[in-house]
């Protein structure tokens, strides 16, 4: 009896092995080992900042992709995509680090508020009701719907300043505080050589008088930065400045003559005495930044 | 048993603190600001410029699309400038500023008080007068009169709904309009009908206001075709689909347009000023306003001129109290805090309502206990809790799914809500996200 049952027992199981077997041999899925290969280097945040639904949409569409010029871990950066490259054999394309930069300066003081908020904290929400609780309607809210967007821990809101500030060495470019931003103000931005980097810290598009008089901090559109700029970095539409990462030479000589210093100059060394007046006549050079920066007169 | 809308509904304190009180002229202010973009649609495009000289009534700005409607001087005087003016909620708009001068009007206009009853004019005729006109909703929604008027090939109306509910606490302009203007009203309402080409209308009106169905009942008798139909009270009967529930027992359909259930409806405000467009060819360029608040020296309903400062109104209603925490546009329920008094009114302003700073502070929201209290009083069957969850979990689908779109902000979850959850905030949010996804997937 005892027999009967093992052999029967046993004969099933091994119909059912042989089936599965068929089964999964017939109806196998051919994944590119490539696949799991690459989404090992990559950083594993799922963060969508590529644009691909997490990591392993990211490593498909690697794998798939003739060439990786359009794609770009912007997490793991130039580093991650040369070992993806690696793997492929494929030639990664060379770019630039670049980190979310925050263009409003309209701290606490220089901002005044005009009215009180008292509704859901979110800048979202606000911004759908209203232009936001002082004179600047283009200003942050500061309600941090970036901070809540960051997968990160990268960006905060500032208690004092109600402005959020971001940490650099966190913040990895993904791009979903920028998308978080009702109000536009995150930038990506080239990170520059040694994290050094000079935007304007202002997206109010009103005219001098208007921005000057909601934000003191505000970019007026006076255009000095403009004329000072020997490289042609600067161009000023809609009575605000804007700075081009790509043709910025680091030289600083806008931030010094900007009247509501909305120019920020980030990570640079302190500057010699007389860098801190308004330069009247070009000063020198505060060490050279970039070998390829020329000397100018 | 009078009738009202078939799912949810609340009913708020009423405090109709200007019930009754007369309609007062306002004077008119030194200087106008007139907003381009003063209905729903594309803004009007200005015809005038600086310097220009204007008389009440001047077609100052043309309509700037089909769905738009035309602006005209609300003064006489001198223009100014055409610049942009910060609006009632911070964001730079486009409008025109007009220095006052005396106050003349456009020869045309019949500025008599004598009612003319008799039009001669066919449905094509009073159609592009009201257009002429610049007439838009007046209930709120600011919709172009003339649009609504010319439902899309295949449809027939065949009853015209005017709303004289005015189901919003506080407001009286509907009101004190109908006790003072009634005859007025009436023949507006017969332009309507003659304009769609109906033969009967039903003028709604909330049972809070007996004198108003009283008088109405009494005039409407030499009127033909129009009844009068007093409703129970409940907030948002003033809704377009609830009032179309309440007076015809039918429902809209999801995205429909009510000429789908064969109605059109009108505001009752818009009654009278197309009966002014079309019989004293007088442009839309004043409107009733309640100026309100239980603090507030003299709650009034003025008639003002387009582009009035709003701090005017509140000056001649006996100034801000001192313990205002709020400037309301609009009511209660669905009117929106005023970021400053500087500025202007315009057509779709019924009223303005000052909060005590007790009154308008929000408080402390608490955890959802799932009681569905919101769910039993949205009006339009959604379930708001649903819809706030899916929004702040960004989960569009499930929000489209549930019908968001549909939902018409009256604010009655948010109002009822026992731990104080922010569900129209919310909801209002998604519906916007989720319109603009419909909207892209379209094109």
């Amino acid at each position: 009896m005892i027999l009967i049952a093992i052999i029967s027992l046993g004969g099933i199981g091994a119909v059912g092995a042989i089936l599965l077997y068929a089964t999964s041999k017939k109806f196998e899925i051919h994944e590119d080992p490539r696949i799991a290969r690459v989404q090992e280097v990559l950083p594993g945040a799922n963060c969508g900042g590529c644009g691909f639904p997490g990591c392993s949409g990211f490593a498909n569409a690697c794998v798939n992709a003739e060439n990786l010029d359009n794609l770009l871990c912007p997490v793991g950066g130039s580093a991650v995509m040369e070992k993806v490259a690696i793997i492929l054999e494929k030639e990664a394309s060379k770019t630039d680090p670049t980190v979310a930069v925050v263009r409003c300066n309209g701290t606490c003081e220089a901002r005044p508020k005009t009215n009180q908020y008292n509704g859901v904290s979110s800048c979202a929400i606000a911004s759908m009701l209203y232009g936001g609780e002082t004179g600047c309607s283009y200003g942050c809210l500061g309600f941090g719907d970036c901070e809540a967007a960051c997968d990160f821990d990268a960006i905060h809101i500032n208690p004092e300043t109600r402005l959020p500030e971001v940490i650099e060495d966190k913040c990895t470019s993904c791009g979903a505080c920028v998308k978080a931003c009702p109000k536009n103000i995150i930038e990506l931005r080239k990170k520059g050589p040694k994290s050094r980097r000079i935007f304007v810290s202002c997206v109010n598009k009103e005219k001098g008088g208007v921005a000057r008089k909601a934000c003191t901090n505000a970019c007026i559109g006076c255009g000095k930065c403009e004329k000072e700029c020997a490289f042609g970095a600067i161009t000023i539409e809609n009575n605000l400045a804007y700075i081009d990462p790509v043709k910025c030479r680091l030289c600083r000589k806008c931030v010094v003559v900007c009247p509501t210093m909305a120019i920020h100059e980030l990570n640079f060394p302190p500057r010699k005495e007389k860098d801190t007046e308004p330069a009247v006549k070009p000063q020198k050079k505060p060490e050279p930044i970039e070998t390829t920066t020329p000397e100018n007169k | 048993m009078l009738r009202t809308f078939r799912i949810g509904g609340i009913h708020p304190p009423e405090n109709k603190l200007s019930a009754r009180k007369k309609i007062v002229r306002l004077p008119i202010p030194k200087q106008v600001i007139i907003p381009l973009s003063q209905h729903i649609g594309a803004p009007a495009q200005a015809i005038v410029k600086k310097g220009d000289l204007v008389k009440a009534g001047t077609l100052i700005a043309k309509a700037g699309g089909f769905v738009s409607a035309n602006i005209h001087s609300s003064v006489s005087g001198k223009i100014n400038k055409v610049d942009t003016t910060i609006d009632a909620s911070g964001y730079k708009r486009a409008a025109i500023f007009i220095d006052v001068d005396g106050d003349e009007w456009e020869e045309s206009i019949d500025r008599s008080d004598e009612l003319i009853k008799d039009c001669f004019l066919s449905a094509k005729e009073i159609i592009d007068k009201i257009a002429a006109a610049g007439i838009v909703g007046l209930g709120g929604a600011t919709f172009p009169t003339q649009v609504k008027l010319t439902p899309p090939p295949g449809n027939k109306a065949e009853i015209l709904i005017i709303n004289a509910v005015e189901c919003e606490p506080y407001l009286t302009s509907d009101h004190i309009l109908m006790l003072e203007k009634g005859k007025e009203i009436l023949v507006g309402v017969t332009l309507l009908m003659k304009a769609i080409d109906v033969k009967k209308a039903v003028i709604g009106i909330e049972n809070n206001k007996p004198d108003a169905i009283k008088q109405m009942q009494t005039l409407a008798a030499s009127f033909p075709g129009i009844e009068i139909m007093p409703l129970k009270v409940q907030y948002p009967q003033g809704g377009e689909k609830q009032l179309i529930d309440a007076v015809i027992r039918k429902q809209v359909k999801s995205g429909a347009l009510p000429i789908s259930a064969g109605t059109v409806v009108q505001n009752v405000g818009t009654a009278f000023a197309v009966y002014e467009a079309v019989q004293k060819n007088k442009p839309l360029f004043e409107r009733i306003v309640t100026v309100t608040g239980k603090q507030l020296a003299n709650p009034s309903n003025f008639l003002v001129r387009v582009g009035t400062p709003i701090k005017e109104l509140i000056e001649a209603a006996g100034g801000v109290p001192e313990n205002t925490g709020k400037i309301i546009g609009g009511g209660p329920m669905m009117g929106k805090a005023l970021i400053n008094a500087d500025v202007p009114m315009s057509k779709g302003s019924s009223g303005i309502l000052l909060l005590t700073k007790e009154e308008s502070i929000r408080k402390p929201v608490q955890n959802c206990i799932r009681c569905a209290k919101c769910v039993n009083v949205c009006p339009m069957g959604l379930n708001p809790t649903l819809l706030m969850n899916a929004t702040e979990f960004q989960n569009w689908d499930l929000a489209e799914a549930n019908y968001i779109v549909d939902c018409i902000e009256c604010g009655s979850c948010s109002y009822t809500c026992p731990a104080n959850r922010p569900l129209l905030d919310y909801i209002r949010l998604g519906k916007g996200k989720v319109t603009g996804i419909i909207r892209a997937r379209k094109s």
